[in-house]
């Protein structure tokens, strides 16, 4: 599913170059669940960006679905975010002028799909995370537990093959924070593929497999029992 | 994404910031609004005009007197005596000296416009009386102090009663009333009936101004026209001595000097509005940068869940369009009613609406969101996504 080979990602900050990325090989197969943890400056969210298509490398080649993304241009890597990957972010990053319903669309609209279609399977996607009640709402209208799983039914949408998850928990109390994770694992128990980006070792431990980053270099890679 | 969803998303954004939206409008409107209401007054001017030069008939030539000497002056016998030579082709020739006099009858006053002129006046303008009779040349050759007047005159200072025969007080100088003046149709052009006509030599010596400045001279057909031009080029040239002391025009030639002064007007107007425009627009520029920076975080997220640049682009330049677009339509609005309000409220100028004028505004409206909205877009649609998230 995602296989990344000898990946290099420099940054130039003033007159020296940091190598947020160094050398950097994974493979993540199909229905994995992977946290990949490290403390901040590490080079997770770099590694983040670079498997959310978000970001190209400065070296190295990535797969993803069987094809080589790493050297698309702009508009491409944007087709591939839209079919490929399911985004959830810390701050959750609705639009805070839609409802909850019209964020769990968007991406439907940039694919192209149909207002009628849009509105079925974003209603579907919502109410699998516990949200038909509230479609309605706007963001400002709900808590954070609840703004995290509609950006989850956003990810949902339109069936992505991997969902991204970027310290989904982060700005969440420790209760939506542990139903957020179920939810997560139920995804996973559905058949998908979850990358999971924290600091918080209790937050990985409830993947699968844990990748440890440090100084742009993986430093570990184990199963969870 | 189709269009019909970046429309929806333009609209949602435009009115969810309502007051920024009018006030970025605002340039626009003005520019369209007072775009169609100045040429409406322009054109309704210019056609009235053009219809009252056009009405006396084509085969009119006007002469003008502009030199000061006055010891050569050509004088209203010498022109008669140059259409009684030119018999075959000259039909009349008519002085004119036009000012404006107070009128007395008993108490009542009022200011009207005065007109010295001859018997042949009456053929010429085709303004006959209604009762009485107009002047004669007998009024000419012994200087009679004798009036025609407009049913405006008679209306007001006779109040009813007949005045044909009635004294009159021009000036302060006892007149008597030969003749009222048949009412132009329409009534709304309140100066064709808003005159009094005397004879020309007692308006010379009413005014105490010697010298006629104006002569209009009918011509017997349309195809004479050029060739009594040149004769009275001939002979006035002949009496001052000088090409620049008079000026001959026939209708076709004042028309089309009407026609450029109409043509300055346009592109003045039009150099008006094209500033008032780039104004609004820069202005709209302004306020969509300023959105698209405000937007940054938006735009991220858009980009994050698979926007394209192009679908960035088109939803801010679609934005940018439907604010001059609303702009334009209330400009339009703003427009037509100063025509119709202002514009209609003053008897003297009908104005004339132009369907092109108002398409071509606000289409000019629509090409301005186009131009304008092009750079912000532009910088929207570049944005890096991850940048654009970490933005706070």
């Amino acid at each position: 599913m995602i296989r990344i080979i000898d990946m290099c990602k420099e940054y130039r900050m003033g007159d020296t170059i940091v190598k947020a990325l160094d050398n950097v090989s994974l493979h993540i197969k199909q229905h994995e669940f992977v946290a990949i943890v490290g403390p901040s400056g590490s080079g997770k969210s770099t590694l983040m960006n670079m498997i959310g298509c978000l970001d190209t490398p400065t070296s190295g080649t990535y797969y993803l679905d069987g094809k080589e993304v790493s050297k698309l241009s702009d508009n491409q890597l944007a087709e591939i975010r839209s079919r490929k990957i399911g985004f959830i972010f810390q701050s959750f990053n609705l639009l805070q002028k839609l409802t909850a319903l019209e964020n769990v669309e968007l991406p439907l609209v940039y694919q192209g799909v149909r207002a009628k279609e849009r509105h079925r399977r974003a209603k579907e996607a919502l109410e699998s995370v516990g949200l038909g009640e509230r479609m309605h709402h706007k963001p400002t209208e709900l808590s954070g537990g609840q703004q995290q799983r509609v950006a989850i039914a956003r990810a949902l949408v339109s069936n992505p093959p991997i969902i991204l998850a970027d310290e989904p928990t982060g700005n969440l109390d420790s209760k939506s924070g542990e139903d957020i994770m179920k939810i997560l694992k139920e995804l996973h128990g559905k058949g998908n593929t979850i990358v999971l980006i924290t600091h918080d070792n209790n937050v990985a431990l409830q993947a699968k497999r844990i990748v440890r980053i440090e100084d742009g270099k993986i430093l570990q890679d184990r199963g969870v029992d | 994404m189709g269009f019909a969803q970046a429309f929806k998303m333009a609209v949602k954004s435009i009115f969810s910031n309502k007051v920024r939206s009018f006030l970025t409008m605002l340039g626009v409107i003005i520019g369209v609004g007072s775009v169609i209401a100045a040429v409406a007054l322009a054109q309704g001017s210019t056609k009235q005009i053009t219809d009252s030069i056009q009405g006396l008939g084509t085969n009119l030539i006007h002469i003008t007197i502009m030199g000061r000497n006055s010891n050569r002056n050509v004088t209203y016998d010498k022109l008669q005596e140059f259409a009684e030579n030119n018999k075959e082709e000259v039909t009349y020739i008519v002085p004119q000296i036009n000012g404006n006099a107070t009128v007395k009858v008993g108490t009542k006053t009022r200011n009207t416009s005065l007109i010295g002129t001859s018997p042949e006046y009456e053929h010429m303008m085709s303004k006959h009386p209604q009762a009485g009779r107009f002047l004669s040349s007998f009024d000419i050759d012994y200087m009679q102090k004798v009036a025609v007047i407009g049913t405006a005159v008679a209306n007001d200072v006779f109040e009813g009663k007949n005045p044909v025969g009635q004294k009159i007080k021009i000036d302060g100088q006892v007149f008597k009333v030969v003749g009222v003046l048949e009412e132009k149709a329409g009534g709304q052009d309140q100066s064709d009936d808003d005159q009094i006509i005397i004879p020309i030599n007692v308006a010379q010596r009413l005014s105490r101004n010697s010298v006629i400045r104006n002569f209009t001279v009918q011509a017997s057909t349309p195809e004479a026209v050029d060739s009594v031009m040149e004769k009275l080029n001939a002979f006035l040239t002949k009496i001052y001595g000088d090409e620049n002391a008079f000026l001959v025009l026939n209708q076709a030639q004042i028309l089309s000097m009407l026609d450029d002064v109409t043509g300055i007007m346009m592109i003045v107007l039009g150099g008006i509005a094209a500033i008032s425009l780039v104004v609004g627009g820069i202005g709209i520029m302004n306020i969509m940068l300023v959105s698209v920076s405000e937007r940054t975080r938006e735009i991220g997220i858009r980009k994050a869940i698979g926007a394209k640049r192009r679908n960035i682009l088109i939803q801010f330049l679609i934005e940018a369009i439907m604010v001059t677009g609303i702009g334009g339509i209330i400009g339009v609005l703003l427009g037509v009613s100063i025509i119709r309000f202002v514009i209609g409220s003053i008897d003297l100028i009908t104005p004339v609406y132009s369907p092109f004028w108002i398409l071509f505004s606000f289409g000019i409206s629509l090409a301005v969101g186009v131009v304008f909205g092009m750079f912000p877009a532009y910088k929207a649609s570049k944005l890096n996504p991850i940048e654009a998230l970490r933005f706070e």
